[in-house]
């Protein structure tokens, strides 16, 4: 079933290894893309783990999911310089998450930013304009798009996690076919809320192709299964 | 034939659980060990488990405590906080012990993430003679869960699975027995009356010695699992256990030859067998593990014991953080330190992020908060009105304890309502304190529902009985909201679903004799300013319950928004209440309010130019 993994070769030159870190805040739905990563890799005959930062968080605070995939799972905690792709849900989340990222490694952000609840005097000012060019002049693979547009236009705003699966399975960033994670979105997502969800995931497949310099995933990374 | 699923570290404890023919399962909601009685929940009715959230931790074991006494096996869950609670029980319960099996589920919270206290409960075994079982990852939650029921059964003690945050909020791919688990044939024959159900000092002599022999026992026993194991060839010996040992397998990958690691998964009683065995194949020794120097003073222990020329670095002597949550990148920098005081040109590297940390630039501040329309903002507001017109009065100031729970973030900016927290049901008794040393000052009390119920009712008879002149705010939001919605005794159901008699609030504080007890409803800002000065001038202790629906779990039916072309754009709205869904965009005076509005209201009833309007049905 399982074909070698070509992603996170030259880490100690040993088995596939993939670490994928999501970064968002409460309730843009961290853990259930997590979670749908999660099923993918083990659809496709890898092991895993996830690190969820739950509880006080959820309430309006910084969340992050660590997903690690490959032959063998060591701790569920990704070390800093280890993540192959990170998937930021929003800027300012996205750039704090940054020294998990691996040096060659992929950046897709969403350019929709949330503002803090409030600003306790003495704060940073939030300038997401800022933080997104911060990304683009330190991180090479980097794919930035308005991914809560793309999931209203598609039906729900809410659906910005799924879209930016779907990117990331577009531009061939996961080490499983986009079909694995549509087989998961068909089990993990209530029947009511799939249809729209399925829409962003392929929405956002379509419009990576309209972005010069995307490279097609199919031919750029050996698949499993 | 096994299966794998994903499951969460709680999910597979579950799983674990049932499949050991656990009968009987109580425990009271903590982050991270609630979502293992969650899991139970699902399957309550299909394999027939009597499922209960207690009204606190030292209930849950008593109640569990009973079931157990008459031979079923029972599964008692709570964060390592509430096991302070329940430690009274379980400090006899250990010289009486068990029929049947009675398993602990103990979740630790390094970092701490969500909790008081860095407490190791690995510690608490040692202390209270109950064997502690600390598995690295879901999987070995799941079987060390088996593990914990059999030992409890044969040894009839008492056994504590303690996990900690990376463990319980985990996912992975766990071997399961089957796809839905099967509980495994218990039989429970009934109480049966023997004086070894009733503790007394001659039968605690009694059973002192047994109780010690059982520690040797068990230790011997550890000695042979295979949770406790033996990697590598190196003369550098690391000792560690839980999720630390995964760190270490990670951070030393590529050094097998250097380094010998020994994971222990039983940690209390200690294997002693085992690790003078290994301590026999190394020079050196490493302590790596979170929390409390519990292996390093085992390891001290029994180098000590066997002369053993064996040097052991850890937190004891600098080496490793003392505090803290660890992970792969700590591990590294600290056995690069004992690498270079041993002289050793080897070290350990980290990988090269994109970024360093050092690196960022300014990010916001992005601080937990109480939830756009929540009720406990209202209540903050109300009493810091009160407080003020009390102080623009009478030059009283006022003093505002808290409590454990959601309306803790009242203490956040711009609220700052919360001069005082310590654990669960302490505000009342905090600010009965304070009455009797600034007698000139007003003493407010804040506490939830839920934590109301848990422990906030002997503060309640303490105040009365003597006579302590306290104001007792209840937040009751109907809900235990911060660990995801849990039923109580207020609610009138329970974890299974039936219904049951839901307690009253204000029945219970006026039945302790308390004179001043009013409910309000939060809708009304004005309502709830009135009722908190006037519990406020009562002399002696009052209360105040406020009554409002956690928007956690309710859908809202209107929202609000302000009107751009009469918004004066002064930000009090902004500055007075940090609501989540008034928003302020960069450089901007005029303030927005966002999709996340659930229509409290609070706003528009402070809006000094009266411009913020409801808007209607929400889409």
């Amino acid at each position: 079933m399982k074909n070698e993994g070509t992603k996170g070769e030259g880490t100690k030159g040993e088995g596939m290894k993939y670490d994928i870190l999501i970064a968002g805040v409460g309730g843009q739905g961290v853990v259930l893309a997590s979670r749908m990563l999660a099923l993918a890799a083990m659809k496709a005959g890898f092991r895993v783990s996830t690190a969820e930062t739950i509880g006080m968080s959820q309430r309006e605070g910084s969340v992050s999911s660590h997903i690690r995939i490959g032959d063998e799972i060591p701790g569920s905690l990704i070390p800093a310089g280890q993540a192959d792709l990170l998937i930021g849900l929003e800027p300012a989340e996205t750039v704090r998450n940054l020294p998990f990222l691996k040096k060659d490694g992929k950046i897709i952000v969403n350019s929709h930013a949330i503002p803090p609840a409030s600003k306790p005097p003495g704060s940073p000012e939030y300038d997401p304009a800022a933080l997104l060019a911060f990304l683009e002049a330190h991180v090479q693979g980097i794919l930035c798009l308005d991914f809560t547009q793309l999931a209203e236009e598609a039906g729900t705003y809410r659906a910005a996690n799924v879209a930016m699966l779907g990117a990331a399975a577009g531009t061939g960033m996961l080490p499983f076919s986009r079909e694995i994670i549509l087989a998961v979105l068909e089990t993990e997502i209530p029947e009511k809320h799939r249809a729209v969800n399925r829409a962003a995931f392929e929405g956002a497949i379509e419009r990576i192709k309209l972005i010069p310099g995307q490279p097609d995933g199919e031919q750029k990374v050996k698949l499993n299964v | 034939m096994t299966e794998k699923k994903l499951l969460m570290g709680n999910e597979a404890i579950a799983l674990g659980a049932i499949e050991a023919g656990v009968q009987v399962v109580t425990g009271y909601p903590g982050t991270p060990s609630t979502e293992a009685l969650e899991t139970i929940l699902r399957y309550a009715d299909r394999c027939g488990i009597y499922t209960e959230w207690s009204s606190n931790e030292k209930v849950a074991l008593e109640t569990a405590v009973g079931a157990a006494y008459s031979g079923a096996n029972v599964l008692v869950t709570m964060k390592q906080v509430g096991l302070n609670v329940a430690s009274d029980p379980l400090m006899s319960l250990t010289y009486i012990g068990v029929k049947g099996a009675l398993v602990l589920l103990v979740a630790d919270d390094p970092g701490p993430h969500s909790s008081q206290t860095e407490q190791d409960t690995r510690v608490f075994g040692h202390f209270a003679n109950i064997p502690v079982l600390d598995p690295a990852n879901p999987q070995e939650a799941y079987e060390l869960t088996k593990l914990a029921f059999e030992l409890s059964h044969e040894f009839e003690i008492p056994v504590i699975l303690r996990t900690t945050t990376r463990v319980s909020h985990s996912c992975g791919d766990v071997e399961v027995a089957a796809a839905e688990p099967v509980p495994v044939e218990a039989s429970c024959k009934g109480f049966t009356k023997d004086r070894r159900w009733t503790i007394f000092p001659r039968l605690t002599a009694e059973r002192h010695p047994w109780l010690e022999n059982v520690q040797v026992q068990l230790s011997e026993r550890f000695s042979g699992l295979p949770y406790n194991s033996v990697s590598g060839s190196g003369k550098i010996g690391i000792i560690a256990s839980g999720v630390s040992a995964l760190y270490v397998k990670e951070a030393v990958k590529g050094f097998e030859e250097v380094f010998t690691l020994f994971r222990v998964g039983t940690v209390y009683p200690f294997p002693e067998k085992a690790a003078l065995s290994f301590l026999k194949g190394i020079e050196k020794l490493i302590v790596v593990e979170e929390l409390d120097p519990y292996l390093e003073e085992q390891a001290l222990q029994l180098v000590g014991k066997a002369h053993l020329p064996v040097d052991i670095y850890g937190k004891k002597n600098g080496f490793f953080p003392v505090s803290g949550e660890y992970n792969v990148d700590i591990v590294i920098d600290s056995v690069n330190k004992v690498l270079a005081d041993l002289g050793e040109t080897a070290s350990l590297s980290h990988a090269s992020p994109a970024i360093l940390r050092g690196e960022l630039p300014p990010l916001p501040v992005r601080a937990p908060t109480l939830c756009a329309g929540c009720m406990h903002r209202t209540v903050f507001y109300a009493f810091k009105q009160a407080a003020k017109q009390l102080k623009k009065d009478s030059q009283v100031e006022t003093i505002f304890s808290g409590d454990i729970g959601c309306y803790t973030l009242g203490n956040a900016y711009p609220l700052n309502m919360v001069d005082t927290c310590l654990c669960m049901g302490a505000g009342m008794s905090i600010a009965g304190g304070l009455s009797r040393t600034n007698p000139e000052v007003k003493q407010v009390a804040f506490i939830g529902d839920s934590t109301f119920f848990h422990s906030g009712i002997p503060a309640v008879v303490n105040a009365v009985y003597n006579g302590a002149d306290v104001t007792l705010a209840v937040l009751d939001n109907r809900t235990t909201a911060m660990t995801g919605h849990q039923p109580h005794p207020g609610i009138g159901v329970t974890a299974l679903g039936s219904p049951s008699k839901a307690i009253d609030i204000a029945g219970v504080v006026r039945s302790c004799g308390v004179e001043f007890v009013r409910t309000v409803e939060t809708g009304s800002l004005e309502n709830c300013v009135e009722a908190a000065k006037e519990a406020m001038e009562f002399k002696g202790p009052s209360a105040v319950v406020f009554k409002g629906k956690c928007v956690g779990i309710t859908k809202p039916f209107t929202r609000f928004a302000i009107d751009p072309d009469s918004c004066t754009g002064c930000g009090f709205c902004v500055k007075q209440l940090g609501c989540p869904a008034i928003f302020l965009p960069a450089g901007e005076d005029k303030p927005l309010i966002q999709d996340s509005c659930s229509g409290c209201g609070l706003c528009a009833q402070i809006c000094p130019s009266g411009d913020i309007r409801e808007e209607g049905v929400k889409k």
